[in-house]
């Protein structure tokens, strides 16, 4: 039978013990604290103000009103101006820009071909206006440089506006003016949740052991998932003020809105913690002292970050990687928390994640606690 | 029906190659306090966490308070106390706080749980700590916290590793008296030790080496059934004497104590005095005398036998 009345004593000793341990109660604030702010604004996946050179061998009144319209999207800022594109080159490859754009002598001729519409019986094809040299290796500021391929060139012609008309419209939904924080603070929420949960919990046994308390505490009638309710507990808590404070600053600061009801969040983000605080303890009783916790726990945090789509999107990894980023709880966290937060999606509909840290939580305390050993052999 | 506390048949114990604990038989009376009293490294605690439940035997079986082992141990927790050779308290509670959570894991009665805990504070002498972490206490105060957790809960059967080995002599003769009076209640006791004073304060003992039960019974009898003859050295050139008492085929030992040597001699030897006098090369200035055994001597007779 499991008795509440040693759950209770298990749990007020940890309390006791949190609270003289001012060191990790303040991490535990600090954590989310720090990193909300640090993320919030530091992390932007939309580019702005790449560091590029110019090569403008036409010199003309056409190729400085050029120039400003490519400056005027903000995507690059012209830091450096070279005769050559060999200079620029040597530029690029001692990074001190990233881009350069080359207009060549005859700007103003493909600039006028580009006004006339293409039509059979003319001679000349067209021919784009300038070239853009690129440092390739990073795919965002690729991909921010090619988005100007398509530059209109409208205004530089005197075309009018709606002469171009695209291809589809595009309706952004959730997050319209394209703002990284939106996605990233409810995002920051699984990984702040993961690491300390993780982290405190897969030290939680093994303390007991490297402090010596393990064999007085086998010795009592104390049964193992007592000990491992009792532990998980205030972690539990814990948990449920860092995603407060994550998300309240995250409102009030970069003014990420918190669409869906606060049931569902709280159904969500306790799902999260139980797996979170489960998975912790497994790698509790695994590890021999504090150190390997805090390596396997690494082992475990590095995947949950980069797979888990808080950095790059899970639809863009390949399959097998999906699969295994399926088994981290923080991969379902990721989806359900933003689905919440920005979606107002309910848990009905997120089922699967739902049922997935469900039985990822009981799997979870269940090994732990069949692993935890009241022997010494 | 046996109404022994403790009893086992060919307990056995094994890590990896090497056998910590080999074929103890032991019976242990309730009442009294019994020592496991050997070296380092010679299985008496390995022997103590087989009777506790915290290790499973290789081979044998043992009957601890009517449960047998191994299997059970479970339910063995209640009515055994146990206080680990390191203190295994939690240093950053105070002297209430871990009584407190001893009382509670043990399901001590809520109600009688905070005159029981205020009763041993008194019993103790732990009045004055009790709002102190039990980390900043002395070793002397926290042998006696570790001594009231495992009482708290009015165990019949008190197991204690090398309580005292980390104690003043003055701390280490309070916790006796301690000890007494828990036996004095009821409390049966197993103790492990390698101070020969406090083997001597037990009712029984077992003498422990390789893991082998080399000896056991009240350490009066083992005394007065010691197999040697024991003779007192005195003079000069000690070192001298030793060395050539060592190389002398009927002395069984001789260890120096201050300005004396202890020697022992066989037993059939019939003028044990002169033996040594002639071995030692002693001349006039040497002086020796018959005395009685000590439990030192028991142990060193018990001991000087072979690995197995």
């Amino acid at each position: 039978m499991i008795s509440p009345r040693r759950i209770g004593a298990i749990l007020k000793k940890e309390l006791i013990q949190l609270r003289r341990d001012s060191m990790t109660l303040r991490m535990v604030i600090m954590i989310p604290l720090i990193q909300l702010l640090l993320f919030g604004y530091a992390i932007n996946t939309n580019l702005r103000e790449v560091p590029a050179a110019l090569v403008d061998q036409s010199r003309t009144g056409l190729s400085r009103a050029l120039v400003q319209m490519v400056e005027a999207t903000q995507v690059v800022t012209f830091t450096h101006t070279f005769a050559t594109p060999e200079e620029a080159e040597r530029a690029i490859a001692a990074s001190d820009v990233r881009a350069a754009l080359i207009l060549p002598h005859d700007l103003a001729r493909r600039v006028s071909q580009s006004r006339d519409p293409a039509g059979p019986g003319k001679r000349e094809t067209k021919r784009p206006v300038g070239q853009w040299i690129v440092d390739g290796s990073d795919t965002m500021v690729a991909a921010a440089i090619r988005g100007l391929r398509g530059m209109p060139l409208a205004e530089l012609v005197q075309q009018p506006a709606n002469a171009q008309v695209p291809t589809f419209e595009v309706a952004l939904f959730y997050n319209p003016e394209q703002r990284s924080e939106v996605n990233i603070v409810p995002g920051l929420v699984g990984i702040i949740l993961t690491m300390t949960m993780i982290m405190f919990t897969s030290a939680a046994i093994v303390r007991e052991t490297e402090r010596g308390n393990m064999e007085m505490l086998i010795n009592t009638p104390v049964k193992p998932l007592e000990l491992m309710i009792g532990k998980i507990i205030p972690f539990l808590v814990i948990g449920l003020v860092q995603v407060a404070i994550v998300l309240g600053l995250g409102n009030l600061l970069f003014n990420v809105p918190i669409n869906g009801g606060m049931g569902t969040l709280l159904a969500v983000t306790l799902l999260f913690i139980g797996a979170s605080l489960s998975l912790g303890l497994v790698l509790s009783t695994i590890a021999k002292n504090q150190l390997q916790a805090m390596q396997m726990t690494m082992f475990v945090i590095l995947p949950s970050i980069l797979l888990s789509g808080f950095m790059f999107p899970f639809d863009g990894m390949p399959k097998p990687a999906q699969y295994i980023a399926e088994l981290f709880p923080a991969t379902h966290f990721m989806s359900m928390i933003r689905g919440v937060v920005l979606r107002d999606a309910t848990l009905v509909e997120m089922a699967g994640g739902a049922l997935w840290l469900s039985g990822f939580t009981v799997v979870g305390l269940a090994v732990a606690t069949f692993r935890f050993n009241k022997r010494l052999d | 029906m046996s109404d022994a506390v403790v009893e086992t048949h060919g307990l056995t114990r094994d890590f990896g190659d090497k056998r910590a604990v080999n074929n103890v038989d032991l019976r242990i009376d309730p009442g009294m306090i019994y020592g496991f009293l050997g070296p380092n490294g010679c299985g008496k605690t390995t022997l103590m966490r087989m009777l506790t439940g915290l290790l499973t035997p290789t081979e044998g079986t043992a009957r601890v308070l009517g449960t047998d082992l191994p299997g059970n141990a479970e339910g063995l927790k209640r009515q055994i106390g146990y206080m680990t050779q390191t203190f295994s308290h939690y240093r950053d509670l105070t002297v209430w706080e871990n009584l407190d959570f001893a009382a509670s894991v043990y399901g001590y009665p809520r109600k009688q749980k905070k005159s029981r805990i205020e009763e041993l504070l008194t019993r103790y002498e732990l009045e004055g700590q009790v709002n102190q972490l039990s980390g900043s206490m002395s070793g002397g105060q926290r042998q006696k916290m570790a001594l009231a957790a495992a009482v708290l809960h009015n165990p019949r059967l008190l197991f204690l590793d090398e309580p005292t080995s980390a104690v003043d002599p003055e701390s280490r003769r309070v916790f006796w008296e301690a000890l007494f009076d828990l036996v004095d209640d009821g409390t049966s006791i197993i103790v492990t030790t390698h101070f020969m004073d406090e083997a001597e304060r037990c009712h029984r003992i077992a003498i422990l080496e390789y893991g082998i039960k080399r000896l056991d019974g009240a350490p009066p009898d083992l005394m007065a059934g010691l197999k040697a003859q024991v003779v007192q050295v005195e003079g000069n050139n000690l070192r001298e004497a030793k060395r050539l008492l060592d190389a002398t085929p009927d002395i069984l030992s001789a260890a120096q104590i201050g300005a004396r040597l202890r020697v022992m001699v066989r037993p059939e030897i019939a003028d044990p005095e002169g033996l040594v006098r002639k071995a030692a090369n002693l001349g006039a200035s040497g002086m020796v005398t018959g005395t009685r055994a000590n439990l030192e001597d028991v142990f060193v007779s018990a001991t000087t036998g072979e690995a197995t």
